[in-house]
């Protein structure tokens, strides 16, 4: 399974655009190296039991290399949220595509910039590449440094406070069917600053190919991190991303995975509270259709005392979609006084959508408060019952209450605009703006 | 934790000690030609052999499971013996003929098995190593028609209801241990409740491993025809030896339309000293299929053995069926536990309920693994789950792995669990209150445990309460 990836290992690297320092090449040399000998994870490991990835290990793709396809911003202006406002970097197919991206105006004590231009212009931030993810043991993260080509590097400097939101695009048209691409991304916040950084994997067009991305991340002392990853690939699309955080001694770190899209996709998000006093919260909503399948994975890893995290996320899963969520908190001896709550809630609108949840608590630190609750079921008979008494028709009630289930997690979002769009995002897959006639008609009359 | 926590002395395991009886033990080794053997000593029908031998086969091609949260130096299937038991046990006409060194040990453990002793309203299967010295109560029973014997003895007389039941939960390829003890074991309890009858008493098998090296296999089988009832009761001791053994047992109930069976456990096998030496590996599959309208309730409480390794569980296969799990698994020293419940919904309205309390002290590892799974066709399946770990002191685990598995929307399935240290200014008010930090502790853990020990029937209850005391007892102080 995994000589096709070999072969085309050894083209990649012999490309003349894979030219890379040294570290990296080392790095790609020993991802493949790994990847080889662990092959695609199966569902008799543990940590893909309920995700089978033999679609995306049964396809041929090629590697994306040199720039292709054919993008104009009235293409992707739906996915850019602010145009005007943000920093904004794009990649089409994997590369970099400055005549779409804006980051012409940072300010001091903020850089942007594409990995391929790292190699070059900021050779220490690029040797902290690879110093967080696991790519020893975890196949994809493997594959994605063996791959590694272009991607994100931000660093937001010690006391800087960024108002406007780091937008990493990635976009995949039609032109990179059956490709792949490894988009490597990596986000330094140094002391005290203070930064929101979203990622987006959207699609143009409704290609098959597949996205396997890795962030890492690292907040130092006392800084702030809203970062949010948008998932809205093509639905013939695969998707798995690796998003590892290291946090320091009183760090904030705020992660939200928004997924709507792809056939087959994987989110894991790992964050690792290193230092004292410091807190994360991960939250997420993934709404399936089809036969989409969308997996989440969080680990939360205590090591020091005095830490909290808190995480909610939430699906709704419609048609014979199949949701996975895995949540594990992690609690060492050393980290007494953990405050730990996560939450995991799914709406299942189908008789044929599944759900398969594992929450989990590892706790070796006994002055610990650590809880957790799941619940899997329909939209609640007495809020239903009680919205129909109040006049709203059937079909209205249950998608005004569907709605709401959904935007009580983005809700939790700082950034507004973010927060609105998504919320409108919602809104429409729900059709609440279109009130069928009947439906009214029928709150008028009772209400009269 | 604290200055006042930390120092009580451990109180001795009370039932480590040795019975001094002449045994028949088949020397160590695992071939079939023991299998065989096994099987003649107990004149068994074909059939049986047959079975053996197929788990046997089976077995050899199986690997240990690694799976679950608990660490063990590998065990050499070789170096047990399979099969011990006291020579005085032969056929025997009535319970007066028992060996009295045998009527000793169980009066010793508080299990009068003599008929003018016994335990008012219970009637008792008591098990020695291998085999089963004696059922009490067998006549009243009879009249019910409720047949209760040890399952070698139903292999003769009821050979037919054993055939069909047998292996019809717990299939001999079901898992390693599983397949193991279908080929090695050696005896267990029989219980048959007839339709529509309402056992008159609680009835209770009381497993006792004696003999040094060798590996306990014993194998129950309840069967609860249409509309009946019964309560069963389990209880497990072993002698102090330095020496791990292997225990490990198969329970199947099976709960035709309309019966309920209650079994409720008490496993205090010996846990190994405080240096984590010696102990019972128990590593026990246990599952219960109830079919329509059935209810299948478990209640375990688990404070023995170094090592315990079991997910009591329940098919739900028929419509309106219930199944539940209540369990305090309590961890101290080195002890180490992976244990929780499968509720497994096939028919529609079922419900289940799982209620799991943790307390892990001293450097024990407590987790809990459940899962909860609810298949397409099952419409309006109920589930709760609650499962609360308390750690009582510094060097101890506790862990939470639940599996939800919902593939039918109309489906409802709740599971919270949260986990804490026991509570400093409880202690504090307790003792302010003029409670010893010991009583403290006590009564917080009771407090902790009582939606359990509430399910249990009364005079397990007591001693449940009992032993958690002596479990935790130099945990805390």
């Amino acid at each position: 399974m995994t000589t096709g990836y070999q072969e085309s290992f050894a083209r990649f690297s012999a490309h003349q655009a894979a030219a890379a320092p040294a570290h990296v090449s080392e790095l790609r040399r020993k991802g493949i190296e790994r990847f080889a000998a662990l092959g695609f994870p199966t569902t008799r490991n543990e940590d893909w039991h309920f995700t089978s990835v033999s679609p995306i290990a049964e396809h041929d793709f090629t590697m994306l290399v040199e720039a292709s396809g054919d993008v104009r911003k009235t293409h992707i202006e739906q996915y850019l949220f602010c145009p005007n406002d943000w920093y904004a970097l794009v990649f089409v197919n994997g590369r970099f595509a400055p005549e779409l991206s804006t980051i012409a105006e940072l300010p001091a004590g903020v850089t942007v910039m594409p990995l391929a231009k790292a190699y070059v212009d900021a050779p220490e931030l690029v040797s902290r590449i690879g110093t967080q993810v696991d790519a020893e043991t975890q196949a994809f993260s493997a594959l994605n440094s063996a791959f590694m080509l272009d991607g994100s590097v931000v660093h937001i400097e010690k006391d800087v406070e960024l108002t406007r939101p780091i937008h990493l695009v990635y976009v995949t048209d039609p032109h990179a069917a059956k490709g792949m691409t490894h988009p490597r991304n990596l986000i330094v916040s140094d002391a005290n600053s203070r930064a929101t950084v979203i990622e987006s994997y959207v699609s143009v067009g409704s290609a098959t190919y597949f996205t396997n991305a890795v962030t890492e991340v690292s907040v130092a002392q006392g800084a702030t991190l809203h970062h949010y990853k948008i998932q809205r690939e093509s639905a013939r699309a695969f998707h798995v991303g690796t998003i590892q955080v290291e946090q320091a001694r009183d760090s904030h770190y705020f992660s939200f995975s928004f997924a709507t899209g792809a056939q087959l996709s994987r989110t894991n998000v790992y964050t690792l509270l290193a230092g004292e006093g410091c807190g994360a919260t991960l939250n997420g909503l993934y709404m399936l259709d089809d036969a989409q399948h969308g997996d989440h994975q969080t680990l939360i890893v205590h090591r020091e005392p005095n830490c909290y995290s808190r995480e909610l996320y939430k699906g709704v899963l419609d048609a014979q979609s199949h949701g996975v969520f895995n949540g594990k908190v992690y609690v060492h001896p050393e980290a007494q006084k953990t405050d730990g709550k996560q939450t995991n809630k799914v709406l299942l609108l189908s008789e044929r959508a599944q759900i398969d949840a594992k929450p989990q608590l590892e706790i070796f630190a006994d002055d610990v408060k650590c809880t957790h609750g799941a619940t899997v079921g329909q939209l609640d008979q007495v809020s239903l019952f009680y919205m129909k008494s109040r006049g709203v028709g059937n079909e209205l009630a249950r998608r005004l209450l569907t709605y709401a289930f959904a935007a009580d997690v983005i809700e939790t979002l700082e950034q507004p605009s973010v927060r609105d769009e998504l919320e409108a995002i919602t809104l429409a897959r729900f059709n609440v703006a279109e009130l069928p006639a009947g439906e009214l008609a029928g709150a008028e009359t009772v209400g009269a | 934790m604290s200055s006042s926590i930390d120092q009580l002395i451990s109180k001795d395991y009370e039932h480590g000690f040795i019975t001094d009886v002449e045994t028949d033990t088949i020397p160590p080794g695992l071939d079939e030609d023991v299998i065989r053997v096994i099987s003649g000593k107990k004149n068994e029908p074909a059939f049986m052999l047959e079975w053996r031998l197929k788990a046997y086969r089976r077995w050899l091609s199986m690997k240990e499971p690694r799976w679950p949260n608990v660490k063990y130096a590998p065990i050499d299937y070789q170096a047990l013996s399979y099969y011990s038991a006291p020579k005085s046990v032969k056929q025997l006409q009535s319970l007066d003929e028992v060996d009295p060194e045998l009527i000793r040990t169980y009066e010793k453990l508080g299990i009068p098995l003599l008929e003018q002793k016994r335990l008012s309203g219970v009637a008792v299967d008591a098990i020695f190593d291998s085999v089963s010295v004696g059922t009490t109560m067998r006549e009243e029973l009879s009249k019910v028609g409720v047949i209760f014997c040890s399952l070698g003895e139903a292999l003769r007389e009821h050979p037919e209801l054993v055939e069909k039941y047998l292996g019809s939960v717990v299939p001999y390829s079901d898992n390693f241990f599983a397949a193991l003890n279908s080929a090695v074991f050696s005896d267990g309890s029989f219980v048959y409740i007839p339709k529509g009858v309402r056992c008159p008493m609680d009835l209770s098998t009381y497993f006792r491993i004696n003999a040094a090296d060798t590996g306990q296999f014993e194998r129950t089988l309840i069967v609860a025809d249409e509309g009946s009832y019964v309560s069963y009761l389990e209880g497990c001791t072993a002698p102090k030896r330095s020496t791990n053994q292997l225990h490990a047992a198969v329970v199947e109930l099976v709960a035709l339309k309309g019966a309920t069976i209650k079994y409720s456990t008490v496993q205090n096998w010996y846990a190994g000293d405080a240096e984590g030496v010696g102990g019972i590996y128990n590593f026990v599959t246990k599952r219960g299929k109830a079919a329509e309208n059935a209810k299948i309730s478990w209640t375990q409480v688990e404070t023995g053995s170094a090592i315990t390794w079991k997910y009591p569980s329940v098919i739900l296969q028929g419509d309106n069926s219930v199944g539940e799990f209540y369990s305090v698994a309590v961890v101290n020293n080195h002890q180490q536990a992976d244990t929780g419940t499968k509720m497994i919904h096939i028919g529609r309205n079922t419900k289940s309920n799982i209620v799991s309390k943790g307390i892990s002290a001293g450097q024990g590892q407590n987790s809990y693994r459940g899962q909860v799974k609810v298949l397409a066709k099952a419409e309006n399946a109920r589930n709760y789950t609650q499962c609360d770990s308390m750690l009582v002191g510094n060097r101890c685990g506790a862990h939470t792995f639940p599996y939800i598995e919902v593939g039918n929307n109309t489906a409802t399935v709740e599971h919270e669990a949260s986990t804490s240290k026991i509570g400093e200014d409880q202690i504090f008010y307790l003792k302010q209150r003029g409670l010893s930090a010991e009583q403290a502790v006590s009564m917080i853990v009771s407090g902790f445990c009582k939606e359990v020990f509430k399910e249990l029937p009364m005079e397990f209850a007591l001693e449940a309460q009992q032993l958690l005391g002596i479990t935790l007892e130099g945990s805390v102080g």
